[in-house]
C-alpha cells in the first residue's frame, strides 16, 4: 500500500508555508474498511496528510537530509466529514523553528471551506543514534517528490525556484545506471 | 513586569496545553520530566508557548544547556565534574542545583527542572 496522503503540492514557500491537495476517492480501500456503510475519510489520515505536507516543508530546509518525523499533535479539531468526491487542501504554516524541530499550524479545507485545524510538532532526528538511520531510499524519495510536483511549485521567499538537491539527483542517476 | 502569580499562571497554562496535564498537577515543586511527564520533544513545544505567552525569545540550550552534559571536559564516569557544575550554575542561575550537586549523575539531570525554575527563568528574561 502506498503511504502517500497528499496528491500534489499547490504552493510551497521555503521555510514558511505549504499547501497541498488531496482528492478523496471511493477507489481508496481505507474508506470502505473504515466505515463500510457510509464511507468517509478518517481524521487520522488527514493529520497524516498535514504531517506529510509540513514534514516535507521542514525537510526541504536541509535539502531533505534531516530525518523529520511528526513528534506530537498538540491539538486537533474537525468540524466536518470528508466523503468520496470531496477535495481537501492541507495548509501548513511554521509558527516556530529550532534546529531540533518546528511547531506548525495546520488547516484543512474541504471544497474551499474550513474543515479543521491541527497543531503539529515536528522533530528533526539529529543525534548520533540516528546517523545510520535512513527513513527513505533517496531515489524513491525523489520519485515521490516529483510525483507530488513539489519542484514545479516550490519557491524561495524571493520567488526563486527550488532546485532538486544534487545528492538526490546523484542517487537517482546511480539507481538508473545500476 | 508581571507579578509572580501572573508569571506562574501563564507558565501553568503553557504546561497544561503542551503536556495535556491538569491545572492541579502544575505546582511550583513539580518536576517537568518526573511529575509532569515532559519528553524531550515537549520542550520544543513548551519553549514556543512561553515565547508566545511572554513575548520573549529563547535560544536553543538556554533553558536546558545539554551541551555541557555531552562535553567530555565536564563529565567524568557519568557524573558532572566540579568545573561542569560551575558551568551549569553560571548558565542556569534560575535553577536550584543544590540537590543535584550532592550526586551529579548526568542521567538525573533531565529531571532537575521544576515549574518554579521555569518561572524563575521567565522572570530573568523579563527583567
Amino acid at each position: 500500500m502506498r503511504w502517500f496522503w497528499i496528491d500534489r503540492f499547490e504552493e510551497f514557500v521555503c521555510g514558511q508555508s505549504a499547501r497541498t491537495v488531496k482528492n478523496v476517492s471511493l477507489g481508496e480501500e481505507h474508506l470502505d474498511s473504515y466505515n463500510q456503510t457510509w464511507p468517509y475519510m478518517p481524521a487520522s489520515l488527514m493529520v497524516e496528510g498535514l504531517a506529510q505536507t509540513g514534514g516535507l516543508l521542514l525537510g526541504q530546509l536541509s535539502d531533505f537530509k534531516a530525518r523529520v518525523v511528526l513528534a506530537k499533535v498538540a491539538r486537533a479539531s474537525f468540524d466536518k466529514l470528508a466523503r468520496p468526491g470531496d477535495r481537501l487542501n492541507y495548509e501548513v504554516k511554521f509558527l516556530s523553528q529550532q534546529t531540533d524541530g518546528a511547531i506548525a499550524e495546520g488547516k484543512i479545507l474541504i471544497n474551499d471551506q474550513p474543515l479543521g485545524t491541527v497543531e503539529l510538532v515536528f522533530a528533526s532526528l539529529t543525534g548520533p543514534e540516528f546517523e545510520k538511520v535512513e527513513l527513505f531510499q533517496p531515489h524513491e524519495f525523489l520519485r515521490m517528490l516529483r510525483s507530488m510536483r513539489l519542484f514545479e511549485v516550490g519557491r524561495y521567499p524571493n520567488g526563486a525556484p527550488i532546485a532538486i538537491p544534487e545528492h538526490l539527483l546523484a542517487a537517482e542517476q546511480a539507481f538508473l545506471d545500476a | 513586569m508581571p507579578s509572580n502569580e501572573e508569571v506562574f499562571e501563564k507558565v501553568r497554562e503553557a504546561l497544561v496545553d503542551a503536556l495535556a496535564v491538569d491545572d492541579s498537577e502544575v505546582t511550583p515543586e513539580a518536576t517537568m520530566v518526573g511529575d509532569l511527564g515532559a519528553e524531550s520533544i515537549d520542550f520544543l513545544d513548551i519553549v514556543y508557548r512561553l515565547e508566545k505567552a511572554f513575548g520573549i525569545s529563547i535560544s536553543r540550550g538556554e533553558l536546558f544547556p545539554d551541551d555541557i552534559l555531552t562535553n567530555a571536559e565536564y563529565v567524568s564516569d557519568g557524573k558532572v565534574t566540579a568545573s561542569g557544575l560551575s558551568q551549569l550554575k553560571a548558565r542556569m542561575p534560575f535553577a536550584d542545583l543544590s540537590k543535584f550537586e550532592q550526586n551529579p549523575l548526568v542521567q538525573d539531570f533531565g529531571n532537575l527542572l521544576t515549574v518554579k525554575d521555569l518561572c524563575n527563568y521567565v522572570k530573568t528574561k523579563l527583567a
